[in-house]
């Protein structure tokens, strides 16, 4: 453990915690664009600075250990200037069109700019040109929006282990780009969209369909698989319009791409709602005891015409582990016979 | 009994692209020549030699005979046979092609000491670096100091960072050998990305072995095992030199497995690097030999605790790790004899700009500025006024002629508003616009910010937009006040020594020369008549000859008249690249300040 001292509070923390985790557990605000506990520190954005005794120059909170003695300063008059002169930067170099932006009211950019009043700006200028023309199926890339916080390039190589995108270009020209600014190929797991903190990065299939006052979010457990990732359901005029998972839960908030954009089967016109038995060569609807029954009577007649091995049974890899474990049990006890197997063989 | 003869031909990058090539071979040929005597031929040997510093009279030839020198300058293939029959057969020096009295003085106040053997000896050629005391350093300390030894006589001498901070280099190597573990490197930074500066091109293409020589002691006294050279593509020679001098000291023991017997292993590897300015600060340096973007990180961990690979790693700079064999070799005293309290030793400067004799210098620290422009530059150009010098490029400022009595020392120069730096030095004069000099940096350094930090990568480009619109009569009343807010929050909120730096140019000028400033806002007004939105060329009638030599050297074809009758300047059409003002011999082309006129009632 180790004590230092915050804004005049004396605070003892676990050793090789930063300074902003050390903020935070205590409960003060430092605001950070570039910052997310799940990757590693960045330090790019530089709104975290604090002053430290005996260092002349700002350092960011994200960036620096917390030392024995060390004596910081999270706020203060020269502090909050300067970090309202960085958000004045971003937003000389942004459209600034949140009226019509898609992550309007989930915006961390627009919180800042709420929160240090910035109804004018001291600077303006040229605006990166950053084309914006990526065709593939599931991500909006709208990099006129993006800050260069660097958070998607790190969730996509150190979470993900894809590397599909970085930065390039060097000064004012800098981007975030896949390789060659070829489009977007690559998982579509969109973990680069759920950590970005503007609307630079978008799922397509939400585009206009309600921001995120306009939703109902429900807490689900994803049905694609037995691993259980925790999601949130956005929805919006009884629709689910995007999915999202929250950071505390067991899969840290990382989905994969059927559990982040696999959801439009839900209000599919093709989706099934109730059994369907084939009768004279068609199927027809039916209800759950209609089928239950005719199920029972059929693998009776058959296991009692040809015995228990005459019949196998497959299982679906969108059921849980609890699921799968009765399905072979029922297979192996009441049916008699070993023929199991499970879709994930494929 | 005629002594040896030795002919030195300047072949540096300078040397080279003024022919020296051609000059050596024309030496060969006339030596091979059949008029020339065998006893002659057999006492002649002509030299490829690194850079001396003064590139502009290149090609620049020594004849050395019985410790005698004459320096030949200017020197073109076809001045050669003269030279071979009059002076090496004839013993007669070509009086007329010698240097004159300004190379004796631009070299009067030097002191050659990291420089000793640059320009005197082939840097391709190991031999010749050992027949000078080359390696006898590293001999010494492999075979008798302990490393720490070696670590407390850098730190007896004084000697500092030469690449731009300044930090004490036995205390950097001290930090790296305490660290743990058994794996170590050394770096040496030969990124050099500073415009206009080649003090380290110089070296490695002067003097290889010695830098090679200094990372052999640092990586022995530091416990490192292998080390790299970062240095940039863009420099061929310099590579191609630095190569065929690691192959020497592969061959006669220098590098590889058990060095010299000692049982010391130690090799050196080449990485290049694409030319990003930002790639010579150190955590990108790393970054970028590990295959990684070159974008800094944030110190702590500094290298010498978690460098290359995650590994203690001490990264030089050439001339800090060139001074070392020097030092270890002469002493401390020795090095610790020049300069001042705090800055010891010498230092390179690439001294240029508007001043009579440009070139590589090197100098004691504590020589005054005065000295340095005046004495070892020979003044200004033209003998127009000094207005300014720059130092330290895009990281440093503009000191201005009333300091010039102001030593040359890290802590001088830094209380002047400006740095050492790795050792450029611009000479401004009354024709430079302070202004755009700033704006010239930011130019810069908003193309080569990584991009990481938003008060770089943004700011920068606000930086050259307000000055932009100053030098273009579009500034406002509060731009100055501006132009310092948004410096000092770049400065103090970037991460790397770019960000951190890069207003440094801006403060400076409107430190020293804020009616500069207020002139181009208030008055619409650039006093050095630089920036186009304030002037315009004029014709006057009563002096032009109607000589169409303005037409002539004109580019936008903006001038019009007949031969014989006075010519003008279609104000539309020009664009201000004063070519006609330049070109004209009766002075009838005028440049004039758009909103000067004075009219009288
Ligand atoms: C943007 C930037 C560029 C730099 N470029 C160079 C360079 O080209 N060469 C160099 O030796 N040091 C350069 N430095 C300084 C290095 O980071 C480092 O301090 C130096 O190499 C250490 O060596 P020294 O102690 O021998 O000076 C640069 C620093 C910054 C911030
Ligand atoms: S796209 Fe978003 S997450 Fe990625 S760098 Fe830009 S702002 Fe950050
Ligand atoms: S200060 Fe500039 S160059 Fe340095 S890390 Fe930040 S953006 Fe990159």
């Amino acid at each position: 453990m180790v004590r230092f001292t915050l804004d005049d509070q004396e605070i003892v923390v676990p050793e090789g915690i930063t300074v902003l985790e050390a903020a935070r557990r205590s409960g003060i605000f430092i605001p950070t664009l570039c910052d997310d506990s799940r990757l590693e520190p960045f330090g790019g954005c530089r709104l975290c600075v604090v002053q430290v005794q005996g260092i002349p120059r700002l350092v960011t909170a994200c960036t620096t250990p917390v030392a024995e003695g060390m004596r910081v300063q999270s706020t203060n008059e020269e502090i909050e200037r300067r970090r309202r002169t960085i958000v004045e930067l971003i937003l000389s170099d942004h459209p600034n069109d949140c009226m019509v932006c898609e992550k309007a009211g989930d915006c961390n950019l627009q919180e800042l700019a709420y929160f240090y009043d910035l109804r004018t700006n001291r600077f303006y200028g040229q605006r990166s040109q950053r084309l914006v023309k990526d065709q593939n199926p599931f991500i909006e890339r709208d990099m006129e929006k993006c800050i260069l916080c660097g958070k998607c390039v790190r969730a996509c190589y150190d979470i993900q282990g894809v590397g599909a995108i970085d930065f390039t270009s060097r000064g004012f020209t800098a981007k975030i780009a896949p390789p060659f600014e070829k489009d977007l190929d690559c998982e579509f797991c969109g973990q680069c969209v759920s950590v970005c903190p503007t609307g630079a990065l978008m799922s397509k299939q939400s585009l206009g369909k309600g921001r995120q006052k306009d939703v109902q979010e429900v807490d689900t457990i994803c049905p694609y698989c037995g691993c259980g990732c925790n999601l949130t359901l956005h929805v919006s005029r009884n629709e689910v319009v995007r999915v999202t998972s929250r950071p505390d839960t067991i899969n840290e908030g990382w989905l994969c791409v059927k559990g982040r954009f696999g959801y439009s089967f839900i209000n599919s016109p093709d989706r099934l709602k109730t059994p369907l038995i084939k009768k004279d060569g068609k199927f027809a609807e039916a209800t759950w005891e209609e089928t239950f029954d005719y199920v029972a009577t059929r693998l009776g007649a058959i296991k009692s015409k040809h015995g228990p091995d005459a019949i196998g049974g497959l299982s679906s890899a969108r059921c849980s582990n609890e699921e799968n474990y009765l399905f072979q049990k029922f297979m192996r006890a009441a049916i008699g016979t070993n023929n199991v197997d499970h879709c994930a063989r494929l | 009994m005629p002594g040896d003869i030795t002919i030195n031909i300047c072949m540096g990058t300078g040397g080279i692209a003024a022919g020296g090539e051609a000059v050596m071979s024309a030496f060969e040929d006339a030596l091979a020549s059949a008029d020339i005597a065998a006893s002659v031929k057999k006492h002649c040997a002509a030299h490829k030699v690194g850079c001396r510093g003064f590139c502009a009279r290149d090609v620049l030839v020594d004849v050395i005979e019985n410790g005698g020198k004459h320096t030949y300058e200017y020197i073109k293939p076809d001045m050669v046979k003269r030279i071979v029959e009059e002076h090496l057969a004839g013993g007669q020096p070509v009086q007329e092609w010698l240097v004159k009295e300004d190379y004796h003085t631009f070299h009067g106040k030097q002191v050659r000491a990291v420089l000793a053997d640059c320009g005197e000896m082939d840097p391709e050629d190991i031999e010749a670096y050992a027949g000078r005391g080359g390696y006898e350093a590293a001999l010494k300390s492999l075979t008798s100091l302990a490393p720490t030894d070696i670590i407390e006589e850098l730190k007896r001498s004084g000697l500092r960072g030469r690449g731009g901070a300044g930090f004490p280099t036995g205390l950097k190597w001290e930090m790296a050998r305490n660290e743990p573990g058994d794996t170590k490197y050394i770096i040496c930074n030969a990124d050099e990305g500073d415009p206009g500066a080649f003090m380290d091109r110089s070296l490695v293409e002067g003097n290889p072995h010695a830098v090679i020589e200094g990372m052999l002691i640092g990586a022995y006294a530091i416990g490192a095992q292998r080390g790299y050279v970062y240095i940039r593509a863009e420099y061929p020679l310099a590579v191609q030199r630095l190569t065929i001098a690691l192959g020497q000291a592969r061959e006669r023991g220098f590098l590889g497995r058990n060095i010299q017997n000692t049982g010391f292993d130690f090799d050196i590897k080449v990485k290049l690097g694409a030319g990003a300015f930002v790639c010579g600060e150190e955590t990108a340096l790393i970054a970028s030999i590990e295959g990684n973007r070159g974008m800094p990180r944030a110190k702590p961990p500094f290298p010498a605790q978690k460098g290359l690979w995650g590994k203690p790693t001490v990264i030089n700079n050439v001339e800090t790790l060139a001074n070392v064999p020097y030092i270890m070799r002469k002493g401390s005293g020795w090095f610790a004899g020049f300069g001042t309290e705090k800055s010891k030793g010498t230092k390179v400067f690439a001294l240029t700009g508007k001043i009579r004799n440009s070139g590589l210098i090197e100098v004691p620290f504590g020589i005054s500025l005065r000295e340095i422009i005046f004495d070892i530059g020979g003044g200004i150009e033209g003998d127009r006024k000094l207005k300014a010098v720059q130092t330290g490029g895009p990281s440093g400022g503009c000191i201005p002629a009333s300091l010039m009595e102001t030593s040359v020392d890290y802590e001088s120069l830094a209380s002047a508003g400006s740095i050492v730096g790795s050792g450029g030095m611009v000479v401004l004069d009354e024709t430079d616009c302070m202004v755009n000099v700033a704006k010239y940096f930011l130019e810069f350094t908003k193309s080569e910010s990584c991009g990481k930090c938003i008060p770089c990568r943004v700011g920068t480009m606000r930086l050259l937009e307000i000055l932009t619109r100053i030098t273009s009569g579009k500034g406002r009343p509060g731009d100055v006040e501006l132009l310092q807010e948004l410096s000092e929050d770049i400065k103090m909120t970037s991460l790397c020594g770019l960000g951190q730096t890069a207003p440094n140019p801006v403060l400076s000028t409107i430190r020293y020369f804020k009616d500069e400033y207020d002139a181009h806002i208030i008055e619409r007004r650039c006093p050095a008549g630089v920036c186009k939105s304030f002037i315009a060329f004029t014709v006057l009638e009563e002096f032009c000859k109607g000589c169409m030599a303005c037409v002539r050297v004109c580019p936008s074809g903006a001038i019009v008249g007949e031969k014989k009758k006075p010519h003008r300047i279609v104000q539309d059409v020009c664009i201000k690249c004063g070519a006609c003002f330049a070109t004209c011999k009766f002075q009838a082309v005028r440049k004039r300040a758009v909103y000067g006129e004075i009219h009288t009632r």
